[in-house]
């Protein structure tokens, strides 16, 4: 397999999500419903796929991987094995890893994995001798193999190590695995570790080491981890000499035996249960996949400019034809009007995609979690098929992660609560995505306890975001407000769930980049409802259109305040700096005609203020004409113009002419 | 829509002694440029101008959904632009996927010239402009300044 593969590469790493995520979800639903042999069969078809790509790319390891979980799954779906949880949870870990060594090969191109581990597991399964210990799995560190020798340190190596270790023992070394401790409290874990390499490497060679030492070196590890060495220094002494590092403890410790390692040999059985397999999803393949293809968006782009000057045009025949009254060119302008219309929604929609794809992780995580914090879940997800432009969809799921980890964490409480409540005893969780005119509506409800106004109070005082006198005036309504605000929940988040050092704010600043608002809806007792209002496209904004003298530009209507009228009267002068007095405000007014040198002279007596904001600083425009609020395709001014102070962008007008559009961060 | 025409770039060299060349008249002078970066050559279009950006940039135009700025080698060059209207083009460029259109007052024609019919520019010009031109070319009667697009581009128009 010496062929060049890199350029499948990107390919390759898409799909591959793709069905991770379809084996995800279709997993859940034969946990949900065991006999389900529909899904079953995808999730085979999805397993049997992953291993083809994977082989043909050259990642063994993962083609490995998944030729042992396609086994299992063969098993299964022959009635051989039932899917327990025991077996389910297994599937889930297997994914689990699939995943890393996915994220693997994209942040660095190695499909190096020891999966030995899990394959042993696999293959127990496979023998039907598993026993259904769930502890067995949940400690990785403990083989599957069952060794029943004392201090259980995971080794599994790959055929280097071995090799080393088989010269070793020829040459008469010593081969012991460790575990170290490193004391909770340290607080430069790191450097521990390195004082244990540091010491170890005196005399002694370390082969080995879980998690690797990069990770070691930047601290990536929780209390302990384990290394093997090849020394000719007794164990004992070794260890007594680590133990005089401070912080450090040695856990465990033993001599490995090479003789007692497992090597996998068995390949040749392997193959031939492969080729039946393969046989039999060949005969099922005729199921409905969706034929997709990839398409640059760039190109899309194109595509979308070209639809809009065929349209542009077309309104030009159709002056030329009623101008020169040619009768017999009104119907196929006609046709033409039709076809163009139905064109650009076409090229819209080509740039939809169902928000589907960030959904589908979700059931997997609100699965996992709710395990994790002993909570019952009923999670219900609706409106799948919503579709949201490709920029938008990227982006939109961190912030639902979040919430959905808080809704799951903070929102619902133990099912003892809630039976104790009268509640049933299964939470509920709904995520809900709909369209509304030219929006999408992503909704995360839960059924749990509500926001709690007085302890959301209390908090933000302890803060010091308010003063105890704001917290009285307060309404409930802004009180809710105060979850958003920077610096509320982090601190003490950071160890649990929902958490993970990132607040409320983080997820609003998200969602406001994105041209969007997050909206609260809580009644105590009865649940909570996050309400996220996001554009159906990034591409496309609210501007107010405004003339200077014979030019016309574009002010983004997120940057605006109020518009207002002005005459000469209301203007004062501070210091040579026009102002007016607006509602006991005073503005700074700026001639938009002279910021931007705009040539010829201003004939109307009459011009309007247009109030933006710059961060907190109110400033008024100066503009001679309101032409009114317009949604806007921003373009970019390319490479020779891009940087211009000022301007953000071009559109292309309804009547072909471009238009700037201002930048008021760096309009003055 | 008779004088908006496409040149398409397979039809540029045919020997390696020869080079294809558009010639343009900006004011009295006429230059040329190699076909090879010409993407194609626009009837004038209502130009947008461009506030605070160089002195050069005359604005920005609309072609076909893509905004593309259009430099105005006039000022550049210090020349003074034609009377007459109707025969203003705007040429535009094609180079490492940045697109710009300059003004021209007439485009001539499209032409074969002879590497050896090229005087290079130094012999001729002591100026500072020697920097964005590759040489003169006499075709027959006439001298066509040969514009180098790439030093052009380099330095950001």
């Amino acid at each position: 397999m010496k062929m060049d593969m890199s350029q499948y590469l990107d390919v390759f790493l898409e799909e591959s999500k793709e069905h991770l995520g379809n084996l995800n979800e279709q997993l859940l639903n034969l946990e949900k419903n065991p006999g389900n042999l529909a899904a079953l069969n995808e999730i085979f078809r999805a397993a049997h796929t992953l291993k083809g790509m994977s082989s043909t790319m050259g990642f063994e390891d993962l083609a490995d991987l998944t030729h042992h979980l396609e086994d299992v799954l063969s098993d299964l779906k022959e009635g051989l094995l039932q899917p327990d949880t025991y077996v389910v949870d297994t599937l889930f870990q297997c994914l689990d890893r699939v995943q890393s060594i996915i994220s693997q090969i994209e942040s660095n191109g190695s499909a190096e994995y020891n999966n030995q581990d899990l394959i042993a597991i696999l293959n127990s399964i496979k023998n039907q001798n598993y026993t259904g210990d769930i502890q067995l799995i949940e400690d990785k560190q403990k083989p599957a193999t069952a060794q029943t020798e004392e201090p259980s340190i995971e080794l599994d190596f790959n055929e280097y190590e071995l090799t080393v270790m088989e010269e070793a023992a020829c040459k008469n070394y010593q081969i012991a695995a460790i575990r170290v401790a490193v004391d909770p409290g340290s607080l430069m874990k790191s450097v521990r570790a390195f004082m244990v390499f540091k010491v170890l490497e005196e005399d002694s060679e370390v082969i080995k080491s879980i998690p690797a030492v990069t990770d070691l070196e930047d601290g990536k590890f929780d209390e302990t981890f384990d290394v093997v060495v090849i020394t000719k220094t007794p164990l004992p002494v070794l260890i007594d000499r680590l133990e005089h590092i401070s912080e450090i403890r040695v856990d465990s410790s033993h001599l490995v035996n090479i003789d007692q390692l497992p090597l996998h040999r068995d390949d040749i059985d392997v193959m031939k249960s492969d080729q039946k397999t393969t046989e039999q999803v060949d005969t099922k393949r005729n199921h409905k996949i969706k034929q997709t293809v990839r398409v640059d968006i760039d190109r899309l782009d194109n595509l979308m400019n070209l639809v809009g000057e065929l349209v542009m045009h077309k309104g030009r025949l159709g002056q030329i034809a009623s101008n020169r009254r040619i009768v017999e060119l009104n119907e196929t302008i006609e046709q033409i009007d039709r076809i163009s219309t139905d064109l650009q929604s076409v090229v819209m929609k080509v740039r939809m995609v169902p928000i589907e794809q960030v959904f589908n992780r979700f059931p997997r995580m609100v699965r996992d979690l709710a395990k994790e914090l002993n909570k019952e879940i009923e999670f219900i997800m609706e409106g799948k098929e919503t579709e949201l432009d490709r920029t938008v969809i990227d982006e939109i799921g961190d912030p639902l992660i979040h919430l959905l980890r808080n809704a799951i964490d903070h929102g619902l409480e133990s099912p003892s609560v809630r039976t104790q409540k009268g509640k049933p005893r299964i939470g509920t969780i709904i995520l809900r995505a709909r369209h509304e005119g030219n929006s999408v509506f992503i909704e995360v409800e839960d059924d749990g306890a509500g926001i709690q106004i007085e302890r959301v109070k209390n908090k933000a005082v302890a803060k010091g975001i308010i003063t105890a006198k704001e917290a009285e005036e307060m309404t409930a309504e802004q009180a809710v407000d105060l979850l958003f605000s920077p610096g509320f929940s982090t601190a003490e988040n950071i160890t649990d769930v929902s958490g993970r050092g990132v607040g409320l704010d983080v997820v609003k600043s998200k969602i406001e980049s994105l041209n969007g608002e997050i909206q609260v809806d809580s009644k105590p007792g009865q649940g909570t409802k996050f309400v996220v209002k996001l554009p159906l496209t990034l591409a496309i904004i609210q501007a107010l259109m405004v003339a200077v003298r014979d030019e016309i530009y574009a002010i983004p209507l997120s940057t605006v305040n109020e518009t207002t009228m002005l005459s000469s009267e209301d203007i004062r002068l501070i210091q040579n700096q026009e102002v007016i007095v607006l509602r006991g405000n005073v503005l700074p007014l700026y001639r938009l005609d002279s910021l931007l040198e705009v040539p010829g002279e201003t004939q109307s007596d009459e011009s309007y203020v247009v109030v933006v904001h710059k961060g907190n600083k109110q400033i008024g425009l100066v503009v001679d004409r309101l032409i009114g609020q317009q949604e806007i395709v921003i373009k970019s001014l390319g490479k020779v113009l891009a940087g211009t102070p000022g301007i953000a962008g071009a559109i292309v007008a309804g009547d072909g002419n471009v238009r700037l559009i201002l930048d008021i961060d760096t309009l003055f | 829509m008779e004088d908006v025409f496409n040149i398409r770039v397979e039809d540029g060299y045919q020997e390696d002694e020869e080079i294809q060349v558009v010639a343009f008249r900006l004011g009295n002078e006429e230059y040329a440029v190699d076909i090879l970066y010409v993407q194609e050559i626009i009837r004038l279009l209502n130009i947008t101008r461009v506030p605070r950006s160089a002195q050069h940039i005359e604005g920005v135009v609309n072609l076909r959904g893509s905004i593309i700025p259009i430099a105005n080698l006039h000022s550049r060059f210090d020349l003074q632009f034609s009377e007459n209207q109707d025969d203003k083009r705007i040429i535009v460029f094609k180079f490492d996927e940045v697109q710009v259109g300059i003004i021209v007052d007439e485009v001539s024609e499209v032409l074969r010239i002879h590497q050896n019919d090229i005087e290079a520019a130094d012999k001729v010009y002591g100026t500072l402009e020697a920097d964005h031109i590759k040489g003169i070319a006499k075709v027959g009667e006439r001298l066509l300044i040969l514009l180098d697009l790439a030093k052009i581009f380099e330095a950001g128009w």
